[in-house]
């Protein structure tokens, strides 16, 4: 079940359109009903995007309309600000070391636990697992003392390396499980062949894991996007702010001004969006695929 | 730092020269990281729960059980307690149903479907911070939503996040837009593995649809319930992202959840020994639940 892509038509035909067919009346109400909740679902992004364009005194008067003037000083202002493109390339720079340190780690290490038997494999596999058990948040505070007290504080790597650390757990458990899954004649023959693991790992498990890795990257990378609560805690200076840090000292600085905040909001999620948009097969595939077989 | 796998990692059975050389060079890095940033911390946050310190110098003031005592007794937390456990109910009983429901009405092959589904997926991508900020504005009495409502109704605007008996509300509203996709999405995926012969066999002997769907589209969901239902409530347990930017554990500290609870009372005043205490707290009912249900719930799947 894992392998059926949510967004894509189902290829096998589900119950709703078994047996007889429903009265196209049905259909309609249905179809309506939809329509609603997409709706209800839609509003708040779309009315955040449109009173970017507003007048504060328009976006007062009619919160949930056209602007009576369109605005665009609001968007361009932000555009062309450094602020901007400095909250979103340090979101970009920190979420790709995550990934790219999560999947490096992650992969050598589900591949030790996958083909190497030794003493305390189990244990320690175990021992890695418990990342999977509690959240970032329990362990915040120490965690902070020890990002202090190795020089870390106000660093990228200060929110990198327990970004990666806590990706580990799961980047493991999928890994492992992925690599186990190749057919083992293929390590048989390969050490035949006098192939090494090394070789073995960079030429054949590497390759033969696309799909899997890009789940892992997927998911390490959405969450540091998104994350919020430890660079809150490691960052002091402004111009190392990822885009959720910005986001609200843009809102801290402007609390008075909707129609700047809301253009502000607009222009920081949009990246994600447009990803979504572009990639949304892989993006939601990744996303439950991961949870699924986490 | 030590790192633990050198006690364990003695070769036995067929490993060659070949095979130590990958563990060692491959193992080490994870467990490495692993345990400085996760592991470590995590003991020191039951260490530090003993004792008064505000994060300089070495903790020395050892105060046994005092942090806990003075988390029963504390109003806020206890209030964040039954707020995590509020949105857990409305994540079982509201959010869950909902997205059962609305998976029903877009696996199939209505019109569209792909495009519902993405659009129902999309609040899932945004961060909690934005979505938090959105709906801030949305319930703004002097501009979203709520005015528009009191507007409508000729009467004073508004301010739900500022009304101490029904601002958490907004909160739960916020985590039901936002995540009720993701379950939608889990629902979806099981759906679409049920075989439709079950489905088309009990209709052929008679059932109605709400005997199928209660005989059998149900049971067979049921792995994917009870995974949905293990990620409402380790999602709810360790919300903080939206409390910020929609009501900062305001007004009158009303909204606040476990882990906001620690951020303002534990991180922003320094209070190293106390926040630790909360962690500690959040560990128990985190470990807890997932060991208890994966070992009750989850046992098959």
């Amino acid at each position: 079940m894992t392998e059926s892509n949510p967004i894509a038509p189902p290829l096998v035909a589900t119950h709703e359109s078994s047996g007889r067919k429903p009265s196209p009346l049905a259909g309609l109400a249905l179809l309506a009903a939809l329509i609603v909740i997409a709706g209800a679902v839609l509003v708040p992004i779309v009315a955040t995007a449109l009173n970017g364009f507003k007048q504060l005194g328009d976006l007062q008067s009619h919160p949930f309309s056209l602007p009576e003037t369109w605005v665009w000083r609001n968007y361009w202002n932000i555009l062309a600000s450094v602020r901007y493109w400095q909250v979103l390339g340090n979101s970009l720079l920190i979420a790709l070391l995550t990934v790219a340190l999560t999947l490096a780690l992650s992969s050598m290490a589900a591949f030790a636990f996958a083909h190497l038997k030794f003493f305390g494999d189990r244990f320690l596999l175990s021992y890695l697992q418990l990342g999977l058990l509690f959240p970032l948040a329990t362990a915040i505070l120490p965690l902070f003392i020890k990002i202090r007290d190795l020089g870390l504080l106000d660093s990228y790597w200060g929110v990198v390396l327990p970004q990666v650390a806590f990706s580990l757990a799961m980047g493991v458990l999928l890994l492992r499980n992925a690599f186990r899954q190749l057919p083992a004649e293929l390590l048989d023959a390969a050490m035949m062949d006098g192939c090494g693991y090394f070789r073995y790992f960079f030429f054949i498990t590497l390759p033969l894991s696309g799909p899997i890795l890009s789940t892992v990257a997927i998911i390490s990378f959405v969450s540091s996007w998104n994350g919020y609560l430890l660079p809150l805690v490691v960052f002091n200076s402004e111009s190392r702010y990822p885009w959720t840090l910005g986001l609200m000292a843009y809102q801290g600085q402007y609390s008075t001004s909707w129609q700047l905040v809301l253009a502000f909001i607009t222009l920081t999620i949009l990246p994600a969006i447009l990803m979504f948009l572009l990639a949304q097969r892989y993006i939601v595939a990744g996303l439950t695929a991961g949870a699924v077989k986490g | 730092m030590s790192t633990p796998e050198s006690a364990y990692v003695v070769p036995v059975r067929r490993m060659s020269a070949n095979g130590w050389a990958t563990l060692v060079v491959f193992l080490p890095p994870a467990l490495a990281i692993f345990t400085l940033f996760v592991a470590l911390p995590m003991t020191e946050a039951a260490w530090y729960g003993f004792y008064n310190w505000n994060g300089y110098g070495q903790p020395e003031k050892f105060i046994g059980l005092k942090n806990y005592q003075l988390l029963t007794g504390n109003a806020t937390f206890l209030r964040s307690l039954v707020n995590n456990g509020l949105i857990i109910a409305v994540s079982l009983l509201v959010q869950l149903p909902l997205a059962l429901g609305i998976a029903m009405m877009v696996a199939g092959r209505i019109v569209g479907a792909a495009w519902f589904r993405m659009i129902f997926f999309l609040p899932y991508i945004l961060a909690d911070v934005a979505a938090g900020l959105i709906w801030r504005f949305m319930f703004d009495g002097g501009y979203g939503l709520s005015s528009l409502v009191t507007g409508a109704l000729g009467i004073a605007p508004y301010y739900l996040l500022a009304d101490k008996t029904w601002a958490f509300s907004a909160v739960l509203i916020v985590i039901l837009w936002k995540y009720f996709g993701f379950h939608m999405m889990l629902y979806v995926a099981g759906l679409q593995s049920i075989d439709k012969s079950l489905l088309e066999a009990a209709e052929m002997d008679g059932a109605t649809a709400f005997q199928r769907f209660w005989h059998i589209t149900l049971p067979l969901l049921g792995p994917m319930i009870r995974l949905s239902i293990f990620f409402s409530v380790v999602g709810a347990l360790q919300l903080f992202d939206v409390i910020v930017p929609l009501t900062g554990g305001g007004p009158f500290e009303t909204t606040n959840t476990m882990v906001s609870f620690l951020y303002y009372f534990g991180i922003t005043r320094m209070r190293v020994g106390f926040g630790s205490a909360v962690g500690v707290v959040l560990f128990i009912i985190c470990v807890t639940f997932a060991f208890g249900y994966r070992r009750i719930f989850m046992r098959d799947d």
